[in-house]
């Protein structure tokens, strides 16, 4: 890939999310985790972030999403150099959707209004928050549950609410951790499916951490990590959006 | 809407803790309240004791308190003439003790005192005043007095009954019931009988002076200042805003509700950093989820907000009906101002919801610097 291509809006020729050099310790770098970390992902891609545990899968999620920042190299979204501050707020609000392992919902909360949330940070209107919940809720099977409260709902419910949650305004980034990684086979080829139809249909990039082939397989490119660097770029070439 | 549900859903999580913070918050409101009130009417009640149909007072120059003002009998005598004055009344405050009684207090007043001409007289008259100033006595030789009701009550005298206060003994030669509980729990004496009893002769406490014109008291002050400089004239406002007496037991009454207010406020503080540091993990999904720090910020302040105004109200409730039950127990009859103003009970509520929010200043500083990541980490 070539990375001195020019930084402006994102089109479909150019990586609507693009990494280079990312290092990151934890610990006062006591603990180093990233060594150099680059990669670039094209609009509507799936890719799958695959390695063995630890070796810096959900820290480098972290760092492409604004959660935290790296101790260099620079992260683009969008065409944007990402900063710290107002403007991983509007990243989070607007433009990235996030999936962890652990569903982390608000447990006393209902369906709905754990899906409301991000609605409510980002100011959109009531009714049309609603009406793209229940669009959402429809494709994933929940729409007979929205008033259940979380502490009620299956393992495989709840990670469909927190896929819910993470689509409800509209992100063109969804970044998943492990997100089939606490449920079990059946419950996790079915979750699977439906993330995967839901990127589709609406067109998102998704850049997912899992140790699970089977799934990376099914994704448009796998980038392989080891001990914080990335194994081999096979497959890396841009997809023509489908 | 997901804004209070956030807050409310969180409160009710923890039911006793919430209960516990609205229940100091309602204590502190309910002191600050009982305490004010009462104070409050103990100094409208003693302003309304010198201001009785009058809008000046006269007194002793640079005297912290009036049971040592002398406004001699010069002025006694002149301040009546004045073509400025209506009418000028001369007092002068005593305090004796009975057998049973440690403190009373005595009013050395004139016959033309409205005091005693508006008063609802219990029982006998108050011939004896107008017969005053030859020392004339009652029935057995003893001076007259005349006795506030609840006196009356606590010295257990009837009219005609003899009485002992200090070292003398005086006949009670009538019962009056006035709306001043000082009044009402008082002893009226004769000025004369007053000054030789209390040793003061010629002298008395204050002069209380009503004047012609309202619009003359600039120069009614003027004429005060030319001839009789030792003593001060001041209008019954200026009186009450100035006297220090007055101005200790405000501050007192403030100072305790202030303690009282403040208590409840690091109660919710330390409700709020409790529900802070135990909810680390919804703040983080709050921050992932787009959630600004002024939008957490309003989440944790608006739960303090709740909790303080919820405390306030029941404190409210509960105080009023503190100074409603004071106010019935004959012993404090008098004492205890019916009116509860407005102005105050928002002034404690104020306070007392502005404590609380403060007290989540810190916990939603501590909110804020909460790093998502971390806190997602662990289950
Ligand atoms: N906040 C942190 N503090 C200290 N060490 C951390 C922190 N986050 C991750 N690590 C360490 O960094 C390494 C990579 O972690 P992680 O990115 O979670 O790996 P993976 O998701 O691939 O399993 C691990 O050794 C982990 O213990
Ligand atoms: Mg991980």
């Amino acid at each position: 890939m070539n990375s001195s291509m020019p930084v402006g809006k994102a089109t479909p020729n150019e990586p609507i999310l693009r990494a280079e050099g990312l290092t990151k310790a934890y610990e006062n770098g006591a603990i180093p985790v990233l060594h150099g970390v680059s990669l670039e992902v094209y609009p509507q891609q799936t890719v799958a972030l695959c390695g063995p545990s630890g070796c810096g899968k959900s820290t480098l999620l972290h760092l492409l999403g604004g959660l935290d920042s790296p101790d260099s190299g620079e992260i683009v979204v969008r065409g944007q150099p990402l900063r710290p501050g107002r403007m991983v707020q509007t990243m989070l609000r607007h433009h990235v959707g996030f999936v962890f392992q652990l569903h982390n919902l608000l447990p006393d909360l209902t369906l709905t209004e754990n899906c409301l949330i991000p609605t409510v940070a980002a100011g959109v209107p009531r009714a049309e928050a609603m009406e793209r919940l229940h669009q959402l809720a429809d494709r994933t099977g929940l729409s007979h549950r929205l008033q259940q409260r979380i502490q009620k709902l299956s393992g495989g419910e709840r990670q469909r609410t927190a896929l819910c949650r993470a689509l409800m305004n509209r992100p063109s980034i969804l970044l998943a951790d492990e997100p089939t990684g606490a449920l079990d086979e059946a419950t996790s080829r079915q979750i699977f499916a439906l993330l995967l139809e839901l990127v589709d249909r609406e067109g998102i990039t998704l850049v997912m951490a899992t140790h699970d082939r089977a799934l990376a397989a099914r994704c448009d490119r796998l980038l392989e990590m080891h001990d914080g660097k990335m194994m081999d770029s096979a497959g890396s070439g841009a997809r023509t959006a489908g | 809407m997901i804004f209070l549900r956030l807050i409310l859903t969180n409160l009710s999580r923890h039911r006793i803790r919430t209960a516990i913070s609205v229940a100091g918050i309602a204590f502190a409101v309910a002191a600050m309240l009982t305490v004010v009130t009462i104070l409050q009417g103990a100094v409208g009640m003693f302003s309304s004791l010198l201001s009785a149909d009058s809008q000046i007072v006269v007194f002793e120059r640079n005297v912290a308190d009036l049971f040592f003002s002398s406004v001699p009998q010069s002025a006694i005598d002149a301040i009546p003439t004045w073509t400025l004055v209506e009418h000028a009344n001369p007092v002068l405050f005593g305090i004796v003790a009975s057998p049973t009684q440690p403190i009373i207090t005595c009013f050395g007043v004139t016959a033309t005192d409205t005091r005693l001409t508006r008063a609802t007289w219990v029982a006998g008259s108050d011939a004896a005043f107008r017969t005053a100033g030859q020392g004339a006595g009652g029935s057995n030789g003893a001076d007259s007095v005349v006795l506030g009701e609840r006196a009356a009550e606590f010295l257990h005298a009837q009219l005609h009954s003899t009485i002992a206060l200090g070292n003398g003994h005086f006949t009670v030669d009538g019962i009056l019931r006035t709306r001043n509980g000082f009044e009402d729990g008082g002893v009226f004496m004769p000025l004369a009988t007053a000054q030789r009893f209390f040793h003061k002769q010629g002298i008395a406490s204050v002069v209380t002076v009503k004047l012609r014109h309202a619009s003359d008291a600039a120069a009614f002050k003027a004429r005060m200042q030319r001839e009789f400089p030792t003593l001060i004239a001041l209008e019954d406002q200026e009186f009450n805003n100035t006297y220090s007496q007055f101005k200790i037991l405000k501050a007192t009454a403030w100072a305790v509700g202030l303690a009282g207010v403040l208590m409840g406020g690091l109660g919710v503080a330390n409700t709020m950093i409790m529900s802070v540091f135990t909810r680390i993990r919804e703040i983080a999904i709050l921050r992932v989820n787009g959630f600004s720090p002024i939008q957490l910020t309003a989440l944790i302040l608006g739960e303090a907000a709740v909790v303080s105004f919820t405390g306030s109200v029941v404190g409210l409730g509960t105080g009023a009906l503190a100074v409603m039950v004071l106010k019935s127990v004959p012993m404090l009859h008098g004492y205890v101002d019916a009116t509860m103003s407005p102005g105050l009970l928002l002034a404690v509520a104020v306070l007392a919801i502005g404590t609380g929010i403060a007290g989540a200043l810190y916990p939603a500083a501590y909110a804020m610097r909460v790093r998502p990541v971390e806190a997602l980490r662990f289950e």
